[in-house]
């Protein structure tokens, strides 16, 4: 079933023509907000839990949530596959938080049979600071979006422990963790812009989708 | 670049947003853990014992042995939460010091103070405390709670209590959406709930916290039902390891969450579960056996 949310939220005269169709994968997590963010920034949002619905979109973003249920449930109900082809073929995928987990070739702490789709050419480690009472805000520069630094929040976040040749570093902590990368049209986070009002990463991500529907 | 801020309220509230459309079940056990987390859950409770125990033994029931939650911390990677008595600060002190994830200021427990709840304010670990309507729910919000489960009658698997509070939850959130500004200082009196949360709650349309059901749920289509009435998520008591085969019940509660609106799939995963928990019918429960009464 794919609820479309953007009516409520774009604007009329420019509605069909241009908004991309972008799906967020809706098997756990905080799939609504990224849901809204998008319809805010003009996308044709549809959630994703079905093989049929990653086959209606032009890019994807995969939530924040737990990574070993995503994990589970994608594989459980047939979509690990159809994501890994889809990836492999240059869907646009973002991935915050456990989506950046899902699109690590490499896991670190994971649990028993935990696997990730694959994708970007780091070594992530899950739960990379703790509990939740070592979670934490703080400013973060990020010169891909600009002088403005983003506000980023980090929710029992991983981090990025090696970034391989094929992948590019967008953002690290003061302490040097990489916590955002890119590789092509795929993209990952360790925080969570969508609970922020930060829409840089989305926008940058819109535009990926954008320009992979034109060629 | 700024130092880093722990415990912020988007910090605390963030930790329940990525825990919306998944199953929290109670564990009393290090190999309870590890069969939740294999199943899907999105977090364990850790406690001694189960809210059907609680009920059948009886006694004054209080926070879980430091060496349980350390163990079952230890055993599994998603988040634990473990519950404070209501109203009693030192325990919730030692649950942040044992480093939980969530502390749940809980009914199920027996009171420690019949007058106040836990100021949650001063700690850094988030709080998700129970509600059986919206102004309980905004009272405990504005205590500093950073989730809500709606309470339901813990330890029966009877689903009707929590049917109850999200119904009641949820009409009295729409009713303040048709309010005007006037009305709703009348309303705030009334839900005995600060001015400036109402007119937020009647603004957003929904509480400015995720808010999970709880309370009873024992199946599959028990969990897809609150999900329909509008749950974030839901907890699981004694309904998974008081039941026949608890894996397969884990699992297919997980399962009928994410499709909480397609009949086929739950369905599906309701087959061969083996026997649910027994249960009892609230309207068997004489009022001072009923733990939804607790908390004010």
């Amino acid at each position: 079933m794919t609820t479309t949310l953007r009516e409520e939220s774009v604007g009329a005269g420019e509605r069909a023509a241009s908004g991309p169709r972008v799906g967020v994968l809706a098997l756990q997590g905080d799939f609504r907000e990224h849901a809204h963010v998008l319809a805010g920034l003009g996308a044709e949002v549809s959630l994703v839990r079905r093989p049929t619905e990653l086959a209606a979109v032009d890019g994807l973003v995969i939530p924040g949530g737990e990574s070993s249920v995503i994990d589970k449930l994608s594989r459980t109900f047939g979509l690990a596959g159809p994501l890994r082809e889809a990836i492999a073929g240059g869907l646009p995928v973002y991935g915050t938080c456990a989506g950046l987990i899902m699109l690590a070739d490499t896991l670190l702490d994971a649990i028993a049979g935990q696997q990730s789709l694959g994708g970007l050419d780091v070594v992530v480690r899950r739960n990379a600071f703790g509990s939740q009472n070592q979670s934490f805000e703080t400013e973060l520069d990020v010169p891909a979006l600009g002088v403005a630094p983003v506000r980023a929040v980090f929710i029992r976040g991983p981090v990025v422990e090696s970034v391989g040749p094929d992948a590019t570093v967008l953002a690290s902590l003061a302490d040097g963790r990489v916590v955002a990368v890119e590789q092509g049209n795929l993209l990952g986070t360790s925080f969570h812009p969508e609970i922020t009002g930060e829409h840089r990463f989305h926008e940058y991500f819109l535009s990926k989708v954008r320009a992979r529907a034109r060629s | 670049m700024t130092v880093p801020e722990t415990g912020s309220s988007r910090v605390k509230r963030g930790l329940a947003e990525m825990l919306k459309g998944g199953v929290i079940m109670d564990v009393v056990t290090p190999e309870q853990a590890r069969i939740a987390e294999d199943a899907g859950a999105v977090a364990v409770m850790a406690l001694e014992r189960v809210p059907a125990d609680i009920r059948s033994q009886g006694g004054v029931a209080r926070m879980s042995d430091p060496d349980l939650i350390d163990a079952i911390i230890a055993e599994v990677s998603i988040p634990v939460m473990a519950k404070a008595r209501i109203g009693h600060f030192v325990e919730a002190q030692v649950l942040q010091a044992l480093d939980v994830d969530y502390i749940d200021e809980s009914e199920v427990l027996s009171p420690a103070d019949y007058v106040n709840h836990i100021d949650k304010w001063s700690f850094n670990t988030p709080f998700v405390c129970g509600a059986t309507n919206l102004g309980e729910a905004l009272r405990r919000i504005n205590e500093g709670a950073a989730m809500i489960r709606s309470k339901g009658e813990a330890g029966t698997g009877d689903v009707s209590e929590a049917t109850k509070h999200i119904r009641k939850i949820s009409s009295e959130i729409n009713q303040l959406k048709s309010m005007t500004r006037d009305e709703l200082y009348v309303a705030a009196k009334e839900l005995q709930a600060p001015y400036e949360l109402v007119l937020e709650v009647a603004e957003t349309g929904k509480l400015p916290v995720v808010l999970f059901v709880a309370g009873g749920v024992a199946t599959p289509a028990d969990a897809a039902m609150m999900m329909q009435l509008g749950a974030d998520g839901v907890f699981v008591g004694s309904g998974i390891f008081k039941s026949g085969n608890p894996e397969a019940r884990a699992a297919a509660v997980v399962k009928a969450t994410t499709f909480y609106d397609d009949p086929a799939v739950i369905a599906d995963v309701s087959r061969g579960l083996g026997e649910a928990m027994v249960g009892i019918n609230v309207a068997d429960l004489a009022a001072p056996h009923r733990l939804a009464e607790r908390g004010w």
